[in-house]
This record gives structure tokens, sequence and C-alpha cells, in this order.
């Protein structure tokens, strides 16, 4: 297809206490595609995104972001965590969390202004969020919370979008206006890779899928290779999910 | 007053204030117990410093009780990264290891050294103004005020450079991480930052008061306020004022200031715990009777809406038919009358319009749950207010 190369992860290895929970990890993600991470518990998907973006230190392998280690790539990516990785009941407010993501091209020391709140307010506007600005973020619902922290990564402007679980918890409104949002940042050319439980879901939601258990099993186009094949060695069993056309 | 209680309140004040800011940040990252084991960890590190200078007041004493105050941390994390026991266990393990190293110097010592443990655990903030700072012969106030006051400077310094640094790795370490705000060193930072103000205020007041220092203004503040700036000026504000009306309860008392600040600290949590509006004892109580009350109500509503039969709704059966006591049916009846969500006609219960409506949305909102679409209900009905 000739598309740039967004991600590329080369001979990844991370271990937890000396036991490995990703092995050998080559990886290519092509710009702009709406990819899944998929695979059983334990299968190394939010630790394969905490490696890419430096969060943890892996003990082999390297991770470059358009050709260049993440480090000096910072501004192109945003990182959606898992709601429950965060205190809710921490004292801020929607409008807080959200200019949360500005600090990044802010760097060290400077302080977010009017410029930094206005993209925040729209970010909120968008994910439809807009009249919960000032509310304390425990008083939200968890697609709320969700929605949130959409907002704080639309606000960052990147070119990748890595999302560790965005629709766990969430009711099915959010889960339709989430997904909205992410085929609409494809649509602009977005790369967007999202770690995703639901099997049922990842045809009609993604065109791109990796399949993850420690290794890697497959990745490359749905439709090409999202199939019980694929999905038996991935989660061991003779796994079937019916395919809608 | 005279100037020496003047001094007094003031080191006790400025301390409260050193200790509230990085306590604030260690009550969010729940790391209160982190400030226990600091103040009793720099134990050897001082009685070392005050081998070598012969000087409490000595910066290389403060040097090395903050290195020792670190090394508190990176050994608790390291035991705690083993997996072998868990967080609160590792703390456990390493300050008293640590502290004792430091009674067995003392004690060791003992004769010529002017260091005694009582004084280490309690402090004696009543001879602070009797150590003054003299250049030539002029008189600059007391040493210790001095040594806290920069303390103050630099930590309030800190504060204001790297504010935003501090609340996006407290609240979400992951994304800090991302955004190129390296967790480790604004966590070390932070450590420092107590470890420092732990030693700063070690000598004026003592092991145990800088705890609760540290930990009981921010606690009290954090039950008042969702907004990390008010949180951080309610704490000051609360130290200052334990530490003033602590003075003056130990003035009265003539007992240990230390000793009645804490308990000042004390008290002013436990009122606060008590009546805060929100989170308190008292309001939470209330709510949650109100909540019963609402449920009843709802109950009730749902029983009229699904039976037709007059039997189903007559006054005097609705307590065997819904098994409430009278009391609790009485109320409800009342509160549904109240409200106009029911009328009674020959001692037979129906649901007005309004009632029949209320009891439509409220089935609605149970079984979708889905919050935006409610969010008028909370206005316009009491059952779905906090």
């Amino acid at each position: 297809m000739g598309k740039k190369i967004a991600v590329k992860v080369d001979d990844l290895t991370v271990a937890y206490n000396y036991k490995p929970v990703l092995w050998d990890i080559d990886l290519e993600i092509p710009e702009g595609v709406l990819m899944a991470i998929v695979g059983p518990n334990g299968a190394g998907k939010s630790t394969l995104i905490k490696s890419i973006l430096g969060i943890l230190k892996p003990i082999a392998g390297s991770v470059s972001i358009y050709g260049k280690p993440y480090e000096k790539q910072r501004k192109l990516v945003a990182y959606v965590p898992q709601k429950g990785s965060v205190d809710w009941d921490f004292p801020t407010t929607a409008l807080d969390v959200v200019m949360m993501g500005t600090y990044g091209s802010l760097g060290w020391i400077k302080r977010p202004r009017q410029k930094e709140k206005k993209a925040a307010l729209e970010a909120l506007e968008k994910v439809g969020m807009l009249s919960f600005k000032n509310r304390q973020i425990n008083q939200l619902s968890g697609g709320q919370q969700q929605r949130i922290f959409l907002a704080r990564a639309l606000v960052q402007n990147a070119s990748i979008y890595f999302m560790d679980e965005p629709f766990q918890g969430v009711d099915a409104t959010t889960e339709i206006a989430i997904i909205n949002i992410l085929k609409e940042l494809r649509k602009a050319g977005k790369t967007l890779i999202v770690v995703h439980h639901d099997l049922q879901t990842v045809p009609e939601y993604f065109d791109w899928v990796t399949f993850l258990n420690v290794k890697k099993i497959a990745t490359g186009p749905v439709k090409d290779i999202f199939n019980d094949d694929n999905l038996t060695k991935t989660y061991g069993i003779n796994y079937k999910v019916s395919v809608q056309e | 007053m005279n100037s020496a209680q003047i001094e007094i309140q003031l080191i006790a004040s400025v301390v409260a204030i050193a200790c509230a800011i990085p306590g604030t940040f260690l009550v969010l990252r729940k790391m209160a117990m982190i400030s226990d084991a600091i103040s009793h960890s720099i134990l050897p590190g001082i009685v070392i410093g005050f081998f070598i200078t012969h000087d409490l007041n000595s910066p290389l004493l403060i040097l090395l009780a903050a290195l020792t105050g670190i090394i508190t941390v990176i050994l608790v994390e390291y035991i705690q990264k083993t997996g072998l026991v868990k967080e609160d266990t590792a703390i456990g393990l390493v300050f008293p290891a640590l502290f004792s190293i430091g009674v067995i110097l003392i004690a060791k010592n003992a004769n010529d050294v002017h260091l005694d443990v009582d004084a280490v655990l309690l402090g004696e903030l009543a001879f602070a103004p009797f150590d003054r700072l003299l250049i030539g012969e002029t008189d600059l106030g007391p040493k210790s005020l001095w040594i806290i006051g920069t303390i103050l400077l630099i930590t309030v310094t800190l504060l204001i450079a790297f504010f935003k640094e501090l609340k996006v790795s407290t609240f979400d370490k992951g994304l800090a991480a991302s955004l190129g705000f390296s967790p480790a060193i604004i966590h070390y930072g932070l450590m420092s930052v107590a470890s420092v103000t732990t030693v700063g205020a070690f000598d004026a007041v003592g092991a145990i008061l800088v705890v609760a220092l540290m930990i009981a203004p921010a606690a009290t503040a954090y039950l008042l306020t969702t907004d990390l700036k008010k949180m951080l000026l309610l704490a000051i504000g609360f130290g200052v004022f334990g530490a003033i009306s602590g003075y003056w309860f130990a003035h009265w008392l003539d007992a240990s200031i230390s000793g009645s600040i804490t308990t000042m600290l004390g008290l002013l949590f436990l009122v606060v715990y008590l009546f805060a509006p929100n989170k308190g004892l008292i309001s939470v109580m209330y709510r949650e009777k109100q909540q019963r009350i609402e449920v009843s109500l709802l109950t009730f509503l749902l029983h009229l809406k699904n039976h037709d039969e007059i039997e189903e709704r007559h006054v005097n059966h609705l307590n065997e038919h819904i098994n409430w006591r009278k009391v609790r049916s009485k109320v409800v009846l009342d509160l549904a009358l109240k409200n106009n969500m029911i009328h009674i006609d020959t001692n037979i219960v129906s649901l007005t319009e309004k009632g029949n409506k209320f009891t439509s949305q409220a089935i609605d909102y149970i079984i979708t749950n889905e919050d935006a679409q409610i969010e008028h209900m909370k206005d316009d009905f009491f059952l779905f207010r906090g």
C-alpha cells in the first residue's frame, strides 16, 4: 500500500520480576489505521502500550514513532490510560483534567493560559461534556469519566492515539459516542491503537487488528485476519465468533 | 505577649506552613505513613551529623538527615518491589531499624552529646527562642526560625514552579510519564522536600508533631474541598490555626507546646470529620436516611403503579402488603401526599398524574442507568439529588 509506518516495534521483550509478559514482539502499525489489540487477560496488551510510551522499560528491543525514538516524538502521541488507573476522588474538576492534556506541549514549569483553556473547552464540547466542566470528577458516571479522558487526549492534538480499554464500564450511548469520535479521528488521518476486550465488536469498530498473547500471533487488516483460526491461536481454546457481514 | 511568645508562635506557624505543603501531596498520594517513616529514620543522620559538626543547626546535619530520609524511601520501595511484603510492612521494617541505629548511637555517646531521645521525639518549642542567630553583635532572631523559614521559601518556590507537574503526576502517573514529566524525578523531589522539611521542623517540634503537622491539616482540608489549590490553602490555614491555638492551649495548661498543637489538630479534624458539609459523618448519615426514605417512597409508588386492585391500595393494608412497620408507612404516605404524587379517596390510594410520570421516569432510570439522560431529573426530583 506504500503507507508510512507510524509505530514500529522491534524485538520487544518486557518482564516483570524476570517473568516475560511480552516476548520478542515485532510490530508495524501503518499510519491511519484504527487498530484493536486483542488477547486474553495477562496477554500483555496494556504492557505493550506502556512500553511503546516509555512508561515501562523493556529488557530488550526498541520502539520508534515515525522512525524516531519515542522521547523525541512525544508531541505526536496521546495516551488514554485505563480509567481504573487513577484516583477519581482527587480534588479536581473535569475541565482541569482535560487541561492536563496540554501540559505536554507546555513543557516543564510553564503554566496553562487562556489558549490552553480554550482548547480544553473545545475538547469537552466534542465529547458532549461541556456542561460538566466544573463538576468534581468523582461526581461523574463511569461513561462520563471515560469521555473526560478522551477529551484530554483530543486536546493533545496528536497524530497517534493509544487507548487502554476506553469502552470498559461505559454505557451503550457513551460507547457509540466514543467510537464515532475515533472513526472521525481516523478520517482525519490519525492513527489509533486501542486495547479492546469485546471481540464481537471488532469487525464493526476497527479496520486493523493485532492478536497478542505474550507473543504476537498476527497483525493486519480485520477483513483478512480476524478469523477463528487466529482467535483460537490467541485464546487457546476453540474460539468461534460470528462475524456479521 | 512578650517577644519570646511571639517568636514561638511564629516558628510554630512557619513550621506548620512548611509541613502542610508536602503533606497535602503525601495525603493525595496515599503516602501518609512515609512521613512517619522519614521523621523517625532521619535520627541516625542527625546524630552522625551532630558528631561531625557539634551543632544541631548545621547545614551539613540537615543535609545528612535529609539523605537518610531519601534512603528510607528508597529502601521501602526496594523491599516492596521484591513482592514479598506489602508497602506498610516495608515501612514498618525500615524505619525502626534506622531509628534504632540513631538511638544506639545517642546512648553510646550520651556523655558528650546534648541530644536525648525525648527531645527528638517531642521537641521543645519553648527553648527555640534561646538559640539565637548572631552576626557580630547583631541579634537576628531565633536560629530555628531562619532555618525553617529558608526551607519554607524553597518549598514555596518549588511548589509554584512545579505545581502542574506535581498535580499531573499525583493524579495520573501514566499520563505524566507519557508527557515527559518523569514521575520518578517528581516523586524523589517531593520526598526530598518532605525530608528536608522534616529535619528543619524536627528540632523545634520533634518527630511526632512533624507527622501530625504534615498529615492532619491536609487530611482535614481533604474533607472540605474539591480543588487542589484550595486544599493547599486550607491545609496551610489549619496548620497555622493548630500552631497558634495549640500554643495558647499549652500556655493555659502549662503543658508541652508540641503536644498541645497535636491535640488541637486532632480536635480540628474531629470537628470537620463530624460537620463537613458533604463528606462529614453527620451529613453522610443524614443523606443515607434521606435516601432510605426516598427508596421507600419509590417502592411504594411502584406498588401503586403495578396494582389496580382496590384491596392492594387500601391505606390500612399497605403495611401488610409492603411489609413495613406503621411509622415508616406513615412517613412515606405523608411524603407522597406532600409532593402531590398520590391522592387518597375513601382510604384508597391512587397515583396522581405527577406521581405516575415520576414513577415511569424513575423505572426508566433504574433500568437504563444512563446518567446523562436523567441529568434533569436530579433537579426535578429529590430522589436523585447528591
